[in-house]
């Protein structure tokens, strides 16, 4: 069996396991809407924990997650992960349990109707439901797209005769839009079938997958890597070795000079070096030391990270507490106390998954991981895990991986389209359709009813080939975590009013859009608020035979740098497609190799500028539009002295506006601050 | 209104220090290892990770909102 046919056979028996989950599961549905939309508020602590950690953690927590530590080094911990840590369990304690205690009181479902309730205001629910479910459409499709790219990824081989691809890594892989119609489709049978009951258990379940293959997939590839290492070591210090005694006697010949032909006869005789033998039976730990010895200073430290924005990203993580699918988890709770387990041991789940995908993500920027990386991987980080546990496990444990990475994708998706479901039946159908007295059964069917509807909506866009949709999940974080502030101000402030929202969300939407259009609609994917600094845009010139220079300011603010970009030295194919990188300590030349593979140099120009300590170049006209250009090309490099996320300013523009409108309209009813607040 | 426990105040600073000490300005150009193989930034990260996960729990205990009692007592069922 191919291994490809392998990682794809353990892919179809965990999705198989997975309907008969959601199947198991509605046997046990009452029939009723509570039951459907809230498991009759009968979900315990584990099972809560489970099913909101696994709806918080989406595919970025493995995937994103390693990619982002790759380019940015262990600085993306702290700024997604621990603060994720505080703030997320913050949102369960002072947001989810109140909730949830006036959910059961109140009868809430959705978390429009809470917002109906509390402001005494019917059309905020027509406001609010285009945004939160424009906020999700895009999260959604992330994950759509994600399932098909790693199912395309991971089954690559098996497939050979039935579905050829041009890239022959991917050759026999099942395509992206069969892989995200599988995966759109298991979600939905479990969802429609075991409505939350389902969805909760499938979370719990894929959680316990993807958190323990996790771990296990970290310690395989930190043992191989780390042989590699000290392999790469030995070498190294040979070469040094050689080098110093053919400094000190010329016409001596260096003890590990031989051609490659030799070299491969002793490795088949079984004379393989000490360094060999030596690297076997080493300890785990010494694994670990050797693999970080490769690592680069800037990787290992946030030395080229902007403190401003550090301190910005703390912000995104409140976006928790605004969103809809968790206000629904949240009110499938036994009872207040259910919250306990999942408000403590929320930031050590974080911790689990996290540090590991963080350290593999550094050990791909070590220069003896990344000068294997192919260029479109160097080049697309998110693609470092899958690629390293492709190249680095075997075929049994790549396909357990995958269930796991497809498990975080899956176990996120479910709640939205449940939650987008949910909304719909009860704010508008039911809310505007009162007379029609739609029974229990009906208003489930309905939400079923749309439930199919959305996910064939996602699934339709995700075809389109919208490229940039992984850049909007940053976005739509912002959006959510600029609305939070309502959702507080809502529990804990008496004086909010109506107006206040309506001020805050008509602020959120104004800024979010001015600075999701100076993002250039999201394409722009590090763009953060200059504050003082400026970037230097350079035309590529007219024609791939030309010289090109540009000036460029190092991540930690030295003096400026000279890249220079060559590319008429080189006008034949090479057999190395990578770009030639010499860096000096004022100078950085690139030397694209070949006019023809001018497409993928570009990629790894990127990266190859990012490795080097400079924010990467963006191309101002997105993807070369011919192999050999022939129109100008322009790359922008960012000084990164002082920046922030534009969550920052968003988000105050939200409190500023909610603050000082509700001041001046008049305050809520003393029979809704009765109901709401203890007098 | 019911008075908070002086201990949720212990707690609502202790999750404001935490918040604050995140900011780990000292830590940002430091690239020496614990243990050997874990980078200091990280390390630190981890332990911030940590202890949310002790002052979540110190909350639950000390700081749970006592007006909930009520609808603790009237649950019914097992949970799931």
């Amino acid at each position: 069996m191919s291994p490809g046919m392998i990682r794809f056979t353990i892919i179809a028996i965990y999705l198989g396991l997975l309907l008969g989950l959601g199947i198991f599961a509605s046997r046990m549905f009452t029939g009723s809407r509570k039951d459907y939309m809230l498991a009759s508020h009968s979900i315990g602590p584990f099972l809560l924990l489970m099913s909101i950690f696994g709806t918080t953690m989406t595919a970025f927590a493995l995937v994103g997650s390693s990619g982002e530590a790759f380019k940015e080094g262990i600085g993306v911990y702290g700024m997604l992960a621990s603060s994720s840590g505080i703030i997320h369990s913050l949102c369960f304690f002072l947001l989810g349990v109140k909730l949830w205690s006036w959910g059961k009181k109140y009868g809430y479902t959705t978390q429009i109707q809470f917002f109906r309730d509390r402001l005494e205001n019917n059309t905020i629910g027509l406001v609010m439901f285009p945004i939160l479910v424009g906020l999700i459409i895009p999260y959604l499709l992330i994950g759509v797209l994600a399932s098909g790219s790693v199912l395309q990824n991971m089954t690559a081989g098996a497939f050979p005769g039935t579905f050829p691809h041009n890239v022959a890594s991917l050759a026999g892989g099942i395509p992206p839009w069969l892989g995200s119609l599988v995966i759109c489709g298991v979600v939905l049978v479990y969802v429609f079938f075991g409505g939350m009951r389902g969805t909760a258990w499938a979370n719990a379940f894929q959680t316990i997958v993807f958190m323990v293959l996790g771990v296990v997939t970290f310690f395989v590839i930190a043992t191989t890597l780390g042989k590699e290492a000290l392999v790469y070591e030995a070498e190294k210090k040979k070469e040094s070795e050689n080098a110093a005694v053919a400094q000190v006697n010329p016409g001596e010949t260096p003890i590990t000079e031989a051609s490659p032909d030799e070299s491969a006869d002793a490795v088949d005789d079984g004379a393989v070096d000490d360094a060999a033998i030596d690297v076997e039976g080493q300890s785990f730990g010494t694994y670990l030391s050797a693999l970080m010895r490769q690592v680069g200073h800037e990787k290992k430290t946030r030395s080229h990270m902007s403190m401003m924005k550090f301190f910005t990203y703390m912000l995104i993580p409140l976006s928790v507490g605004m969103f809809p699918h968790l206000f629904q988890h949240w009110l499938t709770a036994k009872s207040a106390s259910s919250f306990k387990l999942p408000v403590v041991a929320h930031p050590i789940f974080i911790m689990i998954v996290w540090v590991p995908c963080v350290l593999i993500g550094i050990w791909a920027s070590a220069e003896f991981v990344y000068s294997t990386l192919p260029p479109p991987v160097q080049a697309n980080p998110n693609a470092v895990l899958v690629f390293l546990v492709k190249s680095k496990t075997s075929a049994l444990l790549a396909g357990f991986l995958t269930t796991g990475i497809l498990a975080a994708i899956m176990s996120s998706l479910d709640s939205q389209f449940l939650c987008i479901g949910t909304m719909f039946t009860n704010d508008i159908v039911a809310h505007y359709k009162k007379d029609t007295k739609e029974g229990d059964a009906n208003q489930v069917w309905i939400a079923r009813g749309f439930i199919v509807l959305i996910v064939a909506i996602t699934y339709g866009i995700s075809l389109l080939g919208v490229k940039s949709v992984f850049a909007m999940g940053v976005w739509c974080f912002t959006g959510f975590a600029a609305l939070s502030p309502i959702a507080f101000a809502a529990v804990y402030w008496r004086r909010l009013t109506a107006a206040g929202v309506y001020a805050a969300i008509f602020a959120v939407v104004i800024s979010w859009s001015y600075f999701f259009y100076q993002a250039d609609f999201g394409a722009h994917r590090v763009y953060s608020v200059e504050i003082g600094a400026t970037t230097e845009s350079v035309d590529f010139g007219t024609s791939g035979a030309v010289t090109m220079e540009l000036v460029a300011v190092p991540l930690n603010g030295d003096d400026e740098v000279v890249v220079t970009i060559l590319s008429k030295e080189f006008p034949e194919k090479k057999k190395d497609n990578k770009p030639v990188i010499k860096v000096d300590e004022k100078t950085m030349t690139i030397i694209l190799n070949t006019r023809e593979g001018l497409e993928t140099d570009f990629a790894a120009l990127n990266g190859a500028l990012k490795y080097h300590g400079f924010v990467r170049g963006k191309l101002i006209d997105g993807e070369p539009k011919t192999r050999v250009p022939t129109e100008p090309q322009s790359i922008v490099l960012e000084r990164t002295g002082n920046s922030m996320m534009p969550v920052a300013p968003i988000f105050l523009c939200s409190i500023i506006a909610m603050f000082l409108v509700s001041f001046v309209t008049k305050p809520p009813s003393d029979a809704t601050l009765a109901k709401f607040f203890k007098m | 209104m019911k008075q908070k426990s002086p201990m949720a105040y212990v707690i609502a600073g202790i999750v404001i220090l935490l918040l604050a000490v995140h900011q780990d300005f000292w830590n940002w150009d430091n690239d020496s290892l614990v243990l050997g193989f874990l980078p200091v930034g990280l390390f630190y990260h981890a332990c911030i990770s940590i202890a949310a996960g002790f002052t979540w729990y110190l909350a639950t205990i000390f700081a749970w909102p006592v007006d909930l009692a009520e609808d603790e007592a009237d649950t019914q069922g097992k949970g799931e």
